[in-house]
């Protein structure tokens, strides 16, 4: 089986398209797109493409992000004067900023937030009916509803930073602006204002969930890979039926660490660990400026940040004639 | 081309090399990179000044060694002893018509200053450049701006030494004269005008960042930190709340409520002080408590003094000057007067040319009053 040795999936089967359950016989009705192969996206995936169900909540939320995404590029080109080529060169400098503080909750002017206001309705509507989306597609397919639940998540996240947290502030201008390198000025401020998040204890976990599902991610694709040679990438017949790629991969990690997670259970760790990160970031956040106005001197008061014996300054260190190399 | 045996030999012993091969290439190479090293010298070097307690990542790390040698323009500088010289020796403000502030001099030390300051500012054009090409004996005429604003230069070069004392002398006696910020041109380097707005058909915080700008120091903050921290000494710096709990509204009370967009417009001054004199947040702060004056390095406290000895020159000296320069020399968006800053001096170093005393031999620059010489 040298071709599991390659990041690449190297067996592709290609035949007629499938176009999934046709029960009702209603089966083009929602369905739009003339599926096709690509052996390009066979490496990395299944190799056909489409068909795909719109749905009405599917183009709802196409059009809204359509609208959010035109509303937040034309404004960034208004601001440099129409020019393209100048544009292109500021294009990660740019973004469609929210109000200035003066406004609060009120209807600013467009060209003061009122766009960034009205461009975040629709993408407020768009990323609430892709939701919907995920979770009637599941419904239909009479599948759990894990999905969208993890979507959700992430929805909580989205909200509190555009909608619950500015709103309990009394000020929209406390949201994250739509720019690529403005959005990380504002996670910079965001920290440096409320006296550094590091010791917000709820960006602590989710920091712990996210790096741990990084972790999670890796040994369970590793694990996985790794006993594929015996069958092990049939996780579902596993599951049912151990067979020798589960019993090895469990005694891997027993005698590696002591004890080791299920065929099933792994899955629920890896969704947990996923879905905790926003849910605790954005717990983290709600509570930034609205409960707690500097995480620092609150974590002082909880005692937990360490005070650190010794001066401070150069001079006592070292000295700035050695440092440039002007004396040993 | 090989003896016949050893064919034969390599057909009777099929060996794959590539593994050993692989295996001895990649230790020799390591071997030799290790050798080059050690004989040649760590071509990506680095060093690092720590500024706190350990534990707390208080360090300034340079990865750029140049910095660390000699700064390039202290080759150029011109420097010349006092004249020590007798009581009753004529004054140039007796021999010379017109010397509003340094008419304490001595004639000889008089000659001697005038002479420095065209080494210092304008050593193509020489006297011409502030007299003009009248005779010696018109040299008093206020004809051109660049004397007038030469003679409220030395007043500003004198009030820093007199009474910024706690800045510029804050480690050893430096001091400024001319050549701190000119360097041998008539316009310092790292001047700086107003420019914003900066974005078209917005208004408010939009229309001054995510643009940028030689004053966002190429970064999306906002461009107008210099204008509104360097130019008007009412603007507060600090934005933390200074308890875990206080209440307020962004906008609403702004004053003691401070926005994110002030705290990205607080980075940004910050962050141009930072390249100024090549240092980062933790030469002055501990980055884990940015507002605890309890766990701040002595330089925070010379920083501090440094915004407000720039603000004073900015409003008293630079300022005030608008209407005496031609157009060439002001602003190219608002026609505003050249303004100073942390770089205009520092020019990227800690130390502005590494701490050079460039005012032991210049009392008549250290001082308003008539100077001593001995």
């Amino acid at each position: 089986m040298i071709e599991y040795q390659n990041i690449f999936t190297q067996v592709q089967v290609q035949g007629k398209p499938e176009w999934g359950m046709d029960d009702s016989g209603e089966m083009l009705q929602q369905r739009a797109g003339k599926p096709f192969f690509s052996k390009f996206v066979g490496l990395f995936g299944n190799a056909q493409i489409g068909p795909i169900n719109m749905g009405l909540y599917g183009i709802i939320s196409c059009v809204c992000f359509m609208i959010w995404f035109n509303i937040v590029g034309f404004s960034m080109l208004a601001q440099v004067g129409w020019s393209i080529p100048e544009f292109i060169r500021q294009l990660f400098w740019l973004a469609l900023e929210p109000p200035s503080p003066e406004y609060g909750l009120s209807m600013p002017p467009l060209n003061d937030g009122g766009a960034f206001i009205i461009a975040g309705m629709f993408f407020l509507v768009g990323c609430v009916t892709w939701w919907l989306r995920t979770y009637q597609l599941a419904q239909q397919h009479k599948m759990g509803k894990h999905v969208a639940w993890a979507f959700a998540a992430l929805l909580w996240l989205i909200l509190v930073l555009g909608l619950f947290r500015p709103i309990l502030m009394g000020s929209w201008s406390e949201a994250v602006p739509y720019g690529i390198f403005p959005h990380l000025d504002w996670t910079t401020a965001f920290s440096i204002r409320y006296g550094n998040l590091y010791y917000n204890p709820f960006h602590c976990l989710s920091i712990v969930f996210l790096y741990g599902s990084v972790l999670l991610f890796a040994m369970h694709g590793g694990t996985i890979l790794a006993v594929t040679r015996y069958g092990g990438d049939r996780e579902l017949e596993q599951i049912v039926d151990r067979g020798t790629a589960t019993e090895r991969a469990a005694l891997f990690w027993r005698w590696t660490m002591g004890f080791n997670a299920t065929m099933e259970g792994i899955h629920r760790w890896a969704w947990w660990f996923a879905v905790l990160t926003p849910i605790t970031g954005g717990i983290g956040i709600l509570l930034t400026g609205t409960v707690v106005d500097n995480w620092f001197i609150w974590a002082q008061e909880h005692n937990f940040a360490p005070m650190y014996d010794g001066s401070y300054g150069y001079a006592d260190y070292g000295s700035y004639e050695a440092f440039i190399g002007k004396e040993n | 081309m090989l003896p016949k045996w050893f064919d034969k030999w390599n057909q009777d012993n099929p060996t794959n090399v590539f593994g050993p091969a692989i295996l001895i290439g990649v230790i020799g190479a390591a071997v030799f990179a290790a050798a080059l090293i050690v004989t040649w010298g760590n071509p990506v070097q680095t060093t690092s000044l720590q500024t706190g307690p350990r534990g707390t990542g208080m360090s300034v790390p340079e990865f750029n060694l140049v910095r660390l040698s000699a700064d390039p323009s202290i080759d150029g500088y011109y420097s010349e002893e006092p004249y020590v010289t007798e009581p009753g020796a004529p004054l140039a403000k007796t021999v010379y018509k017109n010397v509003q502030v340094l008419g304490d001099l001595t004639e000889d030390n008089f000659n001697r200053l005038m002479n420095a300051m065209t080494q210092w500012v304008a050593p193509d054009q020489g006297c011409v450049y502030c007299h003009g090409d009248a005779a010696l004996e018109d040299y008093g005429d206020d004809a051109l701006y660049t004397k007038v604003v030469a003679r409220r230069m030395i007043q500003m070069t004198q009030n820093i030494n007199e009474n910024w004392d706690g800045h510029v002398n804050a480690n050893n006696e430096v001091g400024v004269n001319c050549y701190t910020c000119h360097r041998g041109e008539n316009v310092p380097s790292n001047i700086w005008f107003n420019i914003s707005p900066v974005n078209e058909r917005v208004d408010g915080w939009a229309a001054v960042q995510n643009r940028a700008t030689s004053l966002s120091q190429s970064t999306s903050l906002p461009s107008n930190a210099l204008q509104e921290y360097l130019s008007n000494g009412d603007q507060i710096v600090n934005v933390h709340s200074l308890e875990s709990r206080v209440a307020g509204v962004p906008g609403v009370d702004e004053e003691d409520y401070a926005s994110i967009q002030k705290t990205e417009m607080t980075y940004s001054l910050m962050n141009y002080f930072a390249n100024s004199l090549g240092v980062n947040c933790v030469f002055c702060h501990n980055s884990r408590a940015f507002y605890d004056a309890g766990q701040v390095t002595p330089q925070w406290g010379t920083a501090l003094l440094g915004r407000q000895m720039v603000i004073e020159l900015n409003a008293e000296y630079l300022i005030p000057l608008q209407d005496v320069y031609p157009a060439e020399r002001l602003g190219p968006v608002y026609a505003d007067a050249p303004k100073a800053a942390c770089k205009t001096c520092h020019k990227g170093y800690q130390q502005p040319m590494q701490g050079l005393n460039v005012i032991a031999d210049w009392p008549e620059l250290a001082t308003s009053e008539a100077p001593v010489y001995q």
